[in-house]
């Protein structure tokens, strides 16, 4: 694949695009659907670290969102509608903890649009852990106190990451459901629209707390499933590999095959709900590649079993780490997948993991990654230029 | 006379592109400054302070040249007429 620099990316319809967030800024990729050659614009927010990004193409939108967030003056949201030629940047911070709570807003780790049918619904999750919803596309936005007031969270422990809410998952069948995770807290579904919340804990083993199967305090670092089948789910725990049939009610472990149960990111398919993509690292302490191959392992059984997927990969002295959100899938035919690494490397696949290939090298270390296909995009039209009057 | 704040760069998009504002009020401490830059300039102030009231940890202020932090922080007095520096800490990586 080859990667030239552009000032500005000029979408079109049908383009691949990859948002990548660094602890430095993001950048932004854009291929037509071959995915053979990427231009790239950015860094965007500059000395600006941006662990969440996410795309909104819901009601004829064309949205980028980003956290950037500042070591001197904190976390905010922005957003572009033009791919990055401009991004807002509000006043006064739109995410903010209501004063009765004591809380300060730290960091935004995931920006989760809702269902396609509620375009003005989206999601995000924060550190310290707590879930903020909008309704009206971004403009305002409102803690979810059900969780925030959850008995629990006073005992939630930070991870190596902080105490932050990582994942939001929408069920589009159970539409008052909703699964999120926090790190070190565990999986927590609400089956009332988000006013009350109960942990969904049962058989992920906590080797580090004093209990083994606690109802909550896992550490748990990514879940996913396929909206198609949305009470499938699948967890990547540190240490441990798990599958749900049933929403998280019960979890059973599912790490055959893997050489290391722990790793942080975890993608499912674009069009298989039991396709998934993991990274698996050598831990506690070490966090890299066991025995030096980077190597991207993949279900496509629903984790009954894992192989690994390595050409294009260094499979030596490979040193590197992958984070939570810092792999993705685009919804192409076949599909694409991505990954970033703490060195700085974007590997993408152009035929769902059966080759690898850098994207670009050298960037900051990547925080997450995101894969969209813009889809409806008007054509530009070109610009007439006015005859000057006689 | 009033209070000044010098504003660093990166928050100068929210004070109209202006190194310097000026309160049009007296304000007796920082704290009491700060609330009154909220009300002028809540871009400014919001990005010095979290949404707790609370000077965010990363940031420096300056009053009459002597760091807030070892003079009493939002409860520090100001003098009529002194300036209240916004420095960003030398941190990060």
């Amino acid at each position: 694949m080859k990667t030239v620099k552009a000032g500005a990316l000029e979408a079109r319809d049908g383009d691949v695009l990859l948002l990548v967030g660094t602890m430095k800024g993001a950048f932004l990729f854009r291929s037509d659907r071959s995915r053979r050659r990427w231009e790239k614009s950015g860094p965007h927010f500059a000395g600006r670290s941006v662990y969440a990004i996410a795309y909104d193409g819901r009601n004829g939108r064309h949205r980028v969102w980003a956290a950037p967030k500042s070591l001197h003056w904190g976390a905010e949201l922005s957003s572009s509608d033009d791919f990055g030629r401009k991004w807002t940047r509000s006043e006064v911070p739109r995410i903010a903890f209501p004063k009765e709570t004591g809380a300060a807003l730290a960091n935004i780790w995931q920006i989760e649009p809702g269902l396609d049918d509620e375009p003005d619904r989206l999601f995000v999750g924060v550190e310290p852990s707590a879930l903020f919803e909008s309704r009206d596309g971004g403009e305002t936005w409102s803690l979810n106190e059900g969780l925030w007031n959850h008995p629990h969270r006073s005992k939630w422990m930070p991870g190596g990451g902080g105490l932050c809410l990582h994942t939001i998952l929408t069920d589009p069948v159970r539409r008052d459901r909703m699964t999120i995770a926090t790190s070190t807290g565990g999986v927590y579904r609400t089956d009332d629209g988000g006013r009350s919340w109960n942990a969904r804990n049962h058989g992920i083993h906590a080797y580090f707390l004093k209990e083994k199967d606690p109802e909550f305090g896992q550490c748990v670092h990514k879940v996913t499933h396929h909206s198609s089948r949305p009470e499938r789910m699948f967890l990547q725990h540190h240490f441990g590999l798990y599958r749900s049939d049933d929403a998280g009610d019960t979890w059973r472990e599912a790490s055959k095959g893997v050489p290391s149960d722990f790793g942080f990111p975890m993608a499912i398919h674009p069009h298989d709900p039991d396709t998934v993509y993991i990274v698996p690292l050598q831990a506690d302490e070490f966090r890299c590649p066991p025995e030096g191959k980077l190597r991207v392992y993949r279900t496509r059984d629903a984790a009954r079993s894992w192989k690994p997927l390595t050409r294009g990969l260094p499979q030596k002295d490979s040193y590197d780490t992958v984070l939570r959100d810092a792999m993705a899938v685009d919804g192409e035919d076949p599909a694409g997948v991505y990954f970033g690494t703490r060195n700085g490397w974007l590997y993408g696949s152009r035929n769902e993991g059966e080759s690898w290939s850098a994207i670009e090298e050298n960037l900051p270390p990547i925080t997450c990654v995101r894969a969209v296909t813009v889809r409806g995009l008007k054509k530009a039209r070109p610009v007439r230029r006015r005859r000057k009057a006689a | 006379m009033t209070v000044r704040f010098f504003v660093p760069g990166p928050l100068r998009e929210f004070s109209g592109g202006r190194s310097e504002v000026a309160l049009p009020t007296s304000p007796g401490t920082l704290k009491e400054a700060l609330e009154e830059l909220a009300r002028e300039y809540p871009g400014v102030a919001r990005r010095v302070l979290d949404e707790q009231g609370e000077i965010r940890p990363h940031v420096n202020l300056f009053v009459g040249g002597e760091p807030v932090r070892f003079a009493g922080g939002l409860e520090t007095p100001l003098a009529d007429g002194c300036e209240i520096a916004i420095l960003p800490a030398v941190s990060g990586g």
